[in-house]
């Protein structure tokens, strides 16, 4: 080999390596340096588990004072300052539960579908073009409206077509569904496009029309996926509570009709009761007034709220995890 | 004769039935720009009062929202958005360090099993709704912080953003920006731990072989290649505290100036919480003052998620 | 100069799973060893024992001693992170740091060290090592490009570079050549010839023709049967590992009947 007649190491600077020895003082710091990052690092975590243990804590602490049947099976109507109803109780959140239920259920009805095609859309006949690049982006920045500017613009909306003044919970409903939407597709397409392609060509090879493997074959396949994160979609939007403000407003009794009337939702509930701060107490009231009413009802909503948002996520996971179709790779 | 007829028929239906759920398909995509368009168009039509209506009108509305400290929409929505950026700019500088610290907590020094139960708790904290972190703040963080800001503005209260004396009870930008950083700690934390799993092990081989501590190795290898990834989560974080309603609305005491003084009382307000406060009392023109605001917050968060994306989609590329 | 290495009854685990059994070499200084045998013989994760590199594994440990001049690299209170910094490594596939230059690649392992070095200091080390890699004249004239621009083999002599730039006793090499392609392999070939004059060289290899071209001493790894640990076989100077071996196991395998 040429190499060996003429070295590359002809003319090459000579090194005082002796120099670069690292002294015993730069091997400690940099020790130092490192166990401090690792301090660090582990700190970061243990700050980041204050809050988290402090709002549970809390949130147990002070919901479970209130948190019983009666509370959850009554609504505001009749309730007067700190005194109790007549069952016994200081009003409940069963029309906030209602409405919740109502509102969201709403705005599953009108994301779902239209999420799912729009995912079907994007993977089963885009094929990446212009168009479905322009959308895929704007699933993306929709994801980051925020909350309040969804509200605004379903209470535009329906007080534009509607007429103004125009308070329902479909509209509340309107507002959670833009908010769901974007993750509702995110979560579809993903699921859609870890369906092996055999099983569409298989379908397809069979002579089944387009339409027909994409509803039996790859939605069968990918249902607990898509399932799955609708139920994390809706644990998502079930504690929106700005839209709501100013969509479904906040009434004190039970109303069933998400077309007509004012609705009041959970978190709405639970904001409403920590801005009235507390109640006053008149002299002629007995002993079981309790000026601090509202906070405690504050507490038991916000804690009926929490575990609702956990058994959500705790559902979505394990339909992922127990109904998942088992394919290959 | 029959049987081939039914047979043409079905695959005519077959056809139809394709040919209609294709066009759903396509509507449904299109129909997202069609939301789109209808957020923007709705917003724009509600708040035209604003441009096309009596200028007079629109200056009693805003100076009755501002006790008459402003006198049109661009005074009024100015220090609004000072305020929404200032909390969110100082939420994410809280969360960022510690967001990265915790992901390469779980993604290079955490055991495996611990890792799994710190991505569950990560979860966790991503799923409580920001109205219990409002009210956390309120009524638990308030009153508990306010020691420590007492004694920051009595020990750095000569660095004007500290400076003294700390509003008791402690509704400032400061507790805010403390809440909102816990809020938008998940998602930066999530982000940035999916890309740093990805890390090439070889390079983390490399740095290690040149005789790099771990620290070291992360700084030569880790980080290098999760940078863009940790500026998009970033960004997405910031996007998420800008449009932060709840939490600001149930710990701020609000104010309308260009103010830095951070554990003051009402000095600041964002747009999103100044909607949900000043809503229910509005006038039809006050209404369209506020959707104003609310439109130039769209704009503000859609451009830092649009960054926030194509980072995202050029690391992907 | 080189330094040489004793490896004296090396047990490796992965947890409680043998993975390679009683390993006794003794490395020899300034020479080139070869260490081959089929796959899941372990003739990696020996390699990687010699640097203590295998530890990144969770769970992974050993039994035995191996000694650098003597001194053993698993006593107590011996520093990986200073082993490695004495026993360079390169690796399968050329592994520059994506975001640096050729140049910063080269002070990567210095810089740790020295943080702040004086630009002339500097520009020497980085001739110096990249003539050393052979690299130096294709690549003087762009220093500050990006290491990944290069072409594979020449990434696999910056590797060779950062590695010995950091000016190490022993250099190991793991498979250095089974990405490349065949004028790229010759030239990391030539290069290892040279290096064996400053460094020790351990190499893995799959190719025994590689094997007879480059090593002074060879060492054949094997295993019994799947699941069972991997062992050294045989060790005999190139020589007579390829034309005259002692083994009859190394014999089959050299003369293509297995592996």
């Amino acid at each position: 080999m040429a190499s060996s007649s003429d070295s590359p190491m002809d003319g090459a600077p000579v090194i005082d390596f002796d120099r670069f020895v690292p002294t015993r003082s730069a091997i400690a710091a940099r020790k130092r340096k490192d166990l401090l990052m690792r301090v660090l690092v582990a700190a970061a975590f243990v700050i980041a588990l204050v809050p988290l243990v402090s709002v549970l804590w809390t949130t147990i602490a002070s919901g479970v004072r209130r948190l019983n049947l009666n509370f959850l099976s009554y609504n505001m109507s009749g309730v007067i300052g700190g005194r109790p109803t007549p069952s016994g109780g200081y009003g409940g959140i069963l029309h906030a539960v209602i409405g919740t239920l109502e509102i969201t259920l709403g705005a599953v009805a009108i994301s779902v579908p239209i999420g799912i095609m729009c995912a079907v859309y994007l993977v089963e006949y885009a094929h990446g073009g212009p168009l479905s690049r322009i959308i895929a982006i704007l699933v993306d920045v929709m994801s980051g409206i925020p909350s309040i500017v969804a509200g605004l613009f379903a209470f535009s909306m329906f007080s534009i077509v509607f007429g103004p003044g125009t308070i329902n919970g479909i509209s509340g409903s309107v507002a959670l569904s833009l908010l769901m939407l974007p993750t509702v597709v995110k979560s579809s397409e993903e699921m859609l496009k870890i369906v092996p392609d055999d099983l569409r060509e298989a379908s397809l090879a069979l002579g089944v029309t387009k339409q027909r493997t994409i509803t039996k074959i790859v939605l069968r396949t990918s249902l607990p996926g898509i399932v799955s994160g609708v139920i994390l979609a809706i644990a998502r939007v079930i504690g929106e509570t700005a839209p709501l403000l100013m969509t479904a407003g906040y009434i004190a009794t039970t109303n069933f009709n998400l077309f007509s009337g004012q609705m009041t939702t959970l978190p709405v509930y639970v904001y409403q009761e920590y801005s009235k701060l507390s109640v006053t107490c008149p002299a002629s009231a007995g002993a079981d007034c309790i000026t601090s009413i509202p906070m405690q009802r504050s507490w038991a909503a916000a804690l009926t709220l929490i575990i609702l948002v956990l058994i959500l996520n705790l559902v979505g996971r394990l339909v992922a995890r127990v109904f998942a179709v088992k394919t290959e790779r | 004769m029959s049987l081939h007829s039914t047979a043409t028929e079905s695959r005519g239906a077959d056809r139809r039935g394709d040919a209609i759920f294709k066009g759903v398909a396509y509507g449904c995509g299109i129909l997202i720009l069609i939301v789109l368009a209808a957020v923007t168009l709705f917003l724009l039509f509600r708040a035209w009062p604003l441009i096309g209506g009596d200028g007079k009108a629109n200056a009693a509305t805003v100076e009755s929202f501002t006790g008459g400290l402003a006198h049109n929409f661009w005074q009024y929505v100015g220090p609004l958005v000072f305020g929404t950026v200032l909390v969110a700019a100082l939420a994410l500088g809280i969360a960022f360090f510690i967001a990265v610290g915790i992901a390469l907590f779980i993604s290079h020094y955490a055991p495996r099993r611990l890792a799994a139960v710190l991505n569950y708790i990560v979860d966790l904290l991503a799923a409580i709704p920001s109205v219990i972190y409002g009210l956390w703040g309120g009524l638990v963080l308030v009153p508990a912080i306010h020691p420590f800001w007492d004694w920051v503005a009595r020990y750095f209260g000569w660095i004007p953003i500290f400076s003294g004396p700390a509003a008791n009870p402690s509704r400032t930008v400061a507790t805010v920006a403390v809440v909102l950083a816990v809020m938008i700690l998940p998602i930066i934390t999530s982000m940035s731990r999916d890309i740093f799993v990805q890390t090439p092990r070889l390079q983390e081989e490399a740095a290690l072989a040149l005789g790099a501590t771990k620290w070291e190795m992360i700084k030569l290898a880790v980080l290098p290649f999760g940078r863009s990834g940790i500026v998009s989560a970033s960004m997405l974080g910031l996007g998420r505290a800008l449009g932060e309603t709840m939490a600001v609305l149930m710990i701020l005491s609000p104010g309308l100036r260009y103010s830095f003084k951070l554990l003051q009382a009402s000095q600041s307000q964002t747009i999103a919480a100044n909607i949900a406060a000043q809503y229910p009392e509005a006038n039809n023109l006050g209404v369209s003052t506020l959707i104003g605001t609310g439109l130039v917050l769209f704009l503000i968060t859609f451009l830092v998620n649009f960054l926030a994306r194509k980072i995202t989609r050029k690391i992907g590329a | 100069m080189g330094q040489r290495i004793d490896v004296n009854h090396l047990n490796i685990y992965y947890s409680d799973f043998l993975a390679v059994e009683d390993v006794n070499i003794a490395i020899q200084p300034n020479k080139v060893t070869a260490f081959i045998g089929p796959s899941g013989c372990g003739k990696s994760t020996v390699l990687r024992t010699l640097d203590r590199m295998h530890e990144i594994i969770p769970g992974a440990h050993v039994k035995g001693e191996v000694l650098l001049e003597g001194r053993d690299l698993y006593a107590k209170g011996v520093d990986p992170v200073a082993v490695r910094r004495d026993i360079g490594m390169v690796f399968q596939r050329a592994n520059p740091f994506p975001t640096m230059s050729i140049r910063e690649n080269v002070l990567a392992g210095i810089r740790l060290n020295n943080r702040r070095i004086a630009k002339s200091d500097a520009d020497d080390l980085v001739e110096w090592a990249l003539r050393g890699a052979n690299l130096w004249n294709e690549v003087k004239d762009r220093l500050d490009n990006p290491g990944i621009g290069l072409s594979g083999g020449q990434q696999q002599r910056l590797c060779i570079a950062r590695a010995v730039a950091v000016h190490p006793q022993v250099l190991l090499m793991d498979e250095p050549c089974s990405a490349l392609d065949p004028i790229s392999t010759l030239a990391v070939e030539d290069l290892i010839n040279e290096l064996k004059h400053d460094y020790t060289i351990v190499i893995v290899t799959h190719n025994m023709q590689q094997a007879a071209r480059i090593a002074d001493y060879t060492g054949f790894f094997n295993l019994k049967a799947v699941g069972q640990p991997g062992h050294l076989e045989y060790f005999a100077d190139t020589t007579t590992m390829f034309n005259n071996p002692q083994n009859e196991e190394a014999e089959r395998y050299i003369s293509g009947r297995f592996g």
